[in-house]
């Protein structure tokens, strides 16, 4: 059996070490390992999107990077992006609007968002639509989460 | 029952947040993957590569002899059934087929089908074991097709499978031989070669549709522990909590209250979940091992091996008169049950001509098992391929009579007192309001300009249902309410329930804490399905609060000394004589000194709903070069009776729509000679994403079913029925093509366009 | 997941050295967004994997005087952001942009699309026309092999065992060229080409007529195609819808696709004619500076 290794990574500011075997991909570890459920696993093909994390600022989808690939890395998770008791902007969008159902697949829309927002503070309908084209949702018809989009981009330039 | 105040509402009809959305923006809640119990152990499972075979043998010795695994399982461990039909909260189901379906007995009816189930330390050493069980298999031919599976000659997949005869049907001659052909239904009404010989037009056609699956993103997934006093708790995600614990007990072949099921979170169902797959392999598993054991799906197995909705084969007649109106109408409807009898065909045979006064009709159904996973039900199970059916015909019928084709529903459609040929009269119905609701819309008032661009509509109808639901409600010092319910919470219900319980009580929507519970903490409710929570379980709610209001006004009396006939409840405040009043605050803060908790409770469980329809337009454009489509614009009118939360209606309305807007265009399940599902990838079975599909737009009707105090309708299902349909109409209209197969993917399309400029 | 071991070396000599010590049983990983879920569905199963994304030389994104250097694990989020490949190696940002998700692209590197060496591989149609060359390292040395020879088979190439891509790079574009990447899928996004088209060309001073034009397939034979033939005979001719027509016949007489689930073969050898005078339309459109919009998908 490949030897476990003790990988550290900054997630969500705070430096964490974990011990992980070669073949524990990102998303089982932050699961199984950290207990950070709010990371989803939808389809492990990264296909849907709802295991969406950022590394290093980038959205990547946690089901296809080995946990060790993230040695020395910076992680976001939807568990890191409310401000304390404050949900941020986006989380708030997606509340007011009605922009989930079941919500299993939210915290990746989250994050997904999040990425977009950093790159394009004011997003048309289209770029929306093709940034979050990675993220499957099956209930809301999508309606709702690119308004909820929308409105978190508004509130944050109106408040930046 | 008494039909609530005509005051406007101050609760219902608002828009709060929703009471879970704080736990599902920050990853906080907790879904059935999520679960974690100290000594848990990981399952996997072992399942059969071939669409038919029988089993020769297993061996699972080597995967037992691998370290970290702790117990292999087989259907040897599971309980014999015998030919036992039980009712379980879903229709009856024969318990020999399902506990077949949970663990492969003798033969494998379709590739992915369970054969065995390992659990070991963690998930990889399960995965590893279950290649280490050696199952020797006897491959037999597979039939995949519904018309190749009602063949004489066609291999049969059950032995114990003869035709039933349902509604009119005559006894099959035949009772001695096995057949594929487990349910005939026939239902009829008026004379239909009288109907027909009235008419100036008849149109006749045939339909393909594919079979699909509902695509929720979260996996099946139970965690069971069998613990040393025979209790067992399932912690799992699950549409029904008290079906899951019913059909668990059975197939265990323990009582029913020995078994508790702890609703998880939810990441979708559609109806998908609510057959049971995982907790009894599990629960078997934590028996043979003494420890909790999680069993999860791969996304292959959610295609493979679950319950998707039918493919079918329909032939479909409608006659008219020259000014349209429709004489008379014939179905012959086949689906594909998959492996074992129960396709919801019976409900396709009544939804197939609903929308409209069909004087003359004659419907006939097969329920047909081939070697596919056994279906279940998918939103508005069956409607959807009989309105692709019946509404790409009459929008043929219209273009031919050169008759507007909203005209022509207005002309025709059910109403109050309508007869369906399957025999029910309707109550007060919205169908043609949801019509006139579209005819008036600024999209359908709106010209469509453009080459290849065409304007499609198409109307669907679905039951909705009633059945059983439990709700308590306790009054807090503090004067909020927390509210126990037994429905499982898909998309927004527990505020949907809230908002009924706090209009009724006269307090905010955020005074009220749902919260939903386990078998062992609620009265038994049924499925969260039938577009039948708000309804129903909001009956319930009301009842509870009613029950509140009464304990509230003796309450009063006793601090007014006065005869509670003399106290009155007003709004979410007491009056009594002399200008003696309460808000339910003050009372609330008093009820320790007067006699001490006050718990309302309500239930429902008869109550049938009125129907739900829904029409829809949509504009496409079809690129004529490669058959492929591009939904420009989509507008939505439903009856919802009474809106709760319109947010949460709109939400359904759109994204029953996008559903069906991936049924018309792409999903399918993609099968090669052997039986194999090519395509059980998110990847390439091709959900809609949100870069495919445009804003929906969406129009409330409200026509109250005066079966509910505030007129609620279930909202659900429906509005995936229409969208094939309206979809199929539209692609006409740009390119002349009429599409009568699913889905209308770029190669079908474009192949109909190519043969259309050859002929 | 079968049991691996995870090396991460940080130069291409160690990196060559951990290929030679696995003996063929390991394999390279760069963005992983193939590898890794073929391994999770038991496709493969080397016995390690050598992560070269902290090697240097795979991490080259540069143009110098012999053109545009794109190093082996360099992800698609880097290729679509650089300025020099979007004025002038527009194809290859069309891929880019269009291989998965956003998600993906984060991760997932044009080297590794290529090693994967899947016929319907959304980039290597565009570094076909881009005349793109690959660079080998191995312990025999380093080798160049046009993209065009790279792939051999679904799945398989000319890499042997021990050896690594290190880049791909293309000549510098000439003046009055202009490039496309365009693939037919049934969704808009998130998709696997059921025919996908690169075509470079290059236009005279007046912008009428074709100097030069080369045409990459995808996903209409077991391996991408060179539509060489296609491209020659535009040579010469005026860039109109003629002779755009005339490279398509061309180019259909070549392929060999098969029936599956994304789609039929009659389907792909039509929609191969329809898309290789897309592309060329667009391409002369780019070569001539014209304003050229295109939505991914539509």
């Amino acid at each position: 059996m490949a030897k476990k290794r003790v990988v550290s990574a900054t997630i969500n500011g705070e430096v964490v070490e974990f011990l992980c075997e070669p073949r524990q991909t990102l998303l089982e570890v932050l699961r199984d390992t950290l207990d950070m459920t709010g990371t989803k696993e939808g389809c492990s093909n990264g296909n849907c999107g709802a295991c969406t994390v950022l590394l290093d600022g980038r959205p990547v989808v946690s089901c296809l990077v080995l946990a060790m690939e993230a040695d020395g890395s910076e992680i976001r998770t939807i568990e890191g992006v409310a401000r304390g008791s404050h949900l941020d902007e986006v989380q708030q969008a997606f509340l007011e609007g009605a922009a989930l159902q079941c919500g299993i697949c939210t915290p990746g829309f989250i994050m997904q968002t999040e990425a977009l927002l950093q790159a394009n503070p004011n997003p048309t309908e289209e770029e929306i639509r093709f940034y979050l084209a990675g993220n499957l949702c099956r209930c809301t018809g999508y309606d709702k989460i690119v308004r909820a989009v929308q409105a978190a981009a508004q509130k944050r330039l109106a408040t930046t | 029952m008494a039909t609530a105040d005509k005051r406007p509402y101050k609760v219902i009809g608002t828009r709060p947040v929703r009471h879970d959305g704080a736990d599902k923006v920050t990853g906080r809640a907790k879904y059935g993957g999520d679960m974690r119990l100290t000594g848990m152990l990981y399952g996997a499972m072992v399942r059969s590569p071939h669409a038919h075979a029988r089993i020769v043998s297993i061996d699972t010795s080597q995967a037992e002899a691998l370290p970290g695994v702790r117990a292999v399982v087989t259907s040897a461990d599971m309980p014999a059934q015998g030919d036992r039909v039980v009712e379980l909260g879903e229709g009856a189901a024969n318990m020999r087929h399902l506990t077949a379906n949970i663990l492969a007995r003798d033969k494998v009816l379709y590739r992915g089908h369970a054969v065995a189930a390992v659990a070991a330390d963690n998930v990889h050493i399960a995965e590893q074991a279950a290649r280490l069980v050696r199952v020797e298999y006897e491959v037999l031919q597979p039939v995949m097709n519904v018309l190749d599976a009602m063949r004489d000659d066609a291999p049969i997949l059950n032995d114990d499978v003869r035709t039933e005869s349902l509604g009119a049907a005559p006894q099959s001659p035949d009772q001695s031989r096995p057949t594929n052909i487990a349910k005939h239904f026939l239902f009829e009404k008026g004379d239909v070669a009288k109907g027909f010989a009235e008419a100036d037009l008849v149109i006749e056609h045939e339909f393909d549709t594919a079979m699909v699956h509902q695509g929720y993103i979260e996996p099946h997934n139970a965690t069971a522990l069998w613990n040393t006093d025979g209790r067992i708790t399932i912690w799992m995600s699950t549409q029904g909590s008290f079906t899951a614990r019913q059909q668990t007990a059975e197939l265990l072949r323990v009582p029913v209250s020995s078994v508790k099921v702890v609703p998880m979170e939810i990441g979708g169902g559609f109806g998908g979940k609510i057959s049971v797959y995982l907790p009894p392999v599990a629960a078997l598993l934590s028996r043979k091992t003494g420890r909790p054991v999680k069993l999860q799906m791969s996304r292959a197995d959610v295609f493979e091996a679950t319950g998707p909705t039918p493919g079918s084969h329909m032939r479909l007649k409608l006659g008219v008169t020259r000014d349209g109106r429709i004489t008379a109408g014939e179905a012959w409807i086949a689906f594909d049950a998959g492996a074992y009898p129960g396709s919801p065909v019976g409900m396709a045979c009544m939804c197939v001509f609903a929308c409209y006064d069909v004087p003359h009709g004659r419907v006939e159904g097969f329920d047909v098992c081939v070697n596919k996973p056994r279906t279940n039900a998918y939103r508005a199970p069956g409607s959807t391929h009989v309105a692709f059916a019946i509404e790409t015909i009459v929008d043929e019928i219209c273009e031919k009579l050169g008759l507007d084709p909203l005209e022509f529903r207005l002309k025709n459609a059910s109403r109050e007192g309508t007869r369906r040929v399957d025999g029910p009269v309707f109550p007060r119905i919205g169908m043609v309001e949801t019509v006139q609701a579209i005819r008036d819309s600024q999209h359908y008032q709106s010209p469509l300009a453009g080459p290849c661009r065409g304007r499609g509509v198409a109307s669907g109808f679905w039951f909705n249902v009633g059945m059983k639901s439990s709700v308590t409600a306790t009054v807090n010092l503090d004067g909020t309410v927390s509210l126990i319910e037994g429905s499982t919470d898909i998309g927004g219900t527990r505020t949907s329930i809230a908002m009924q319980l706090a209009e009724t009580l006269g307090i905010a929507a955020e005074d009220v804490n749902p919260t939903v519970v386990d078998t062992d903490s609620i009265g038994y409710t049924d499925v969260t399905g039938g577009s039948r929570v708000t309804f129903a379980t909001g009956i319930a709610a009301v009842e509870a609060a009613r029950d509140i209001q009464r304990q509230m006004v003796q309450r009063a009396a006793l601090l007014w000394d006065v005869d509670p006939a003399a106290v009155k409840y007003d709004d979410g405040r007491l009056l009594g004589p002399a200008g003696k009043q309460f808000t339910f605050k003050e009372l609330a803060a008093e009820i320790h000194q007067t006699g001490g908790p006050i718990i309302g409770s309500g239930t429902s469980s008869s109550a049938t709903q009125g129907g739900a329809f829904g029409t829809h337009c949509v504009d496409v454009e079809v690129d004529p070069e490669t058959g492929k489509v591009q939904i420009l614009r989509y507008t939505i009118a439903q009856d919802a009776g009474t809106a709760i939360h319109p947010s949460y209606v709109e939400g359904q309305m759109q994204g029953g729509v996008v559903q069906g807007i991936g049924w018309a265009l792409n999903e399918e399940y993609w099968y090669d000679d052997r039986g194999t599902m090519r395509n059980a990838t998110y990847l390439d079975y091709r959900l809609p994403t949100c870069y495919d599909v445009p804003m929906i737009e969406t129009m409330i009707v409200e026509v109250p079913d005066p079966q509910h105090p505030y007129g609620v309708r279930g909202v659900g299902e429906v509005p995936i029925c229409p969208p094939p349909a309206a979809i199929a109409n539209a692609i006409y209209h740009a390119v002349g093509v009429r599409m009568r197969r699913l889905p209308m993917s770029p190669p079908n399309l474009l192949s109909e366009i190519l043969q259309r400029f050859q002929d | 997941m079968h049991d691996f071991d995870y090396e991460r070396p940080v130069s291409l000599v160690e990196a060559l050295s951990l290929m030679a010590r696995h003996n063929g049983h390991a394999r390279p990983l760069a963005g992983g967004t193939d590898l890794i879920d073929q391994m999770r569905l038991g496709r493969h199963q080397p016995g390690a994997l050598i992560d070269v994304k902290r090697i240097a030389e795979l991490n080259v994104l540069a143009a110098d005087a012999d053109g545009l250097h794109v190093g082996a694990a360099v992800p698609c989020c880097r290729i679509v952001e650089q300025p020099l490949v979007n004025q002038q190696y527009t194809a290859l940002v069309d891929s880019c942009r269009i291989i998965g998700g956003i998600q993906i692209q984060s991760r997932a590197s044009v080297g590794g699309n290529l090693c994967n060496s899947g016929p319907a591989a959304d980039s290597t149609p565009s570094l076909i026309a881009l005349q793109g060359v690959c660079v080998i390292a191995g312990p025999a040395g380093t080798r160049r092999v046009p993209v065009e020879r790279f792939c051999t088979g679904p799945g398989q190439n000319v890499l042997q065992p021990g050896e690594l891509l290190v880049e791909i790079c293309f000549p510098p574009r000439p003046p009055h060229s202009g490039s496309h990447y365009r693939r037919l899928i049934p969704r808009n996004e998130m998709d696997i080409a059921v025919v996908g088209v690169g075509a470079a060309v290059e236009l005279d001073e007046s912008g009428r007529t074709i100097r030069a034009a080369r045409i990459g397939l995808g996903a209409v034979a077991p391996t991408p195609l060179w539509a060489e033939e296609a491209g020659a005979l535009l040579a010469g001719q005026p860039a109109d819808d003629v002779q755009f027509a005339r490279a398509a016949e061309a180019a259909r007489k070549i392929v060999s696709p098969i029936t599956d689930m994304r789609g039929t073969r009659e389907y792909r050898i039509h929609v191969t004619g329809v898309l290789v005078q897309r592309v060329l339309r667009a391409a002369v459109a780019r070569a001539r500076g014209e304003a050229f919009t295109y939505l991914p998908g539509h």
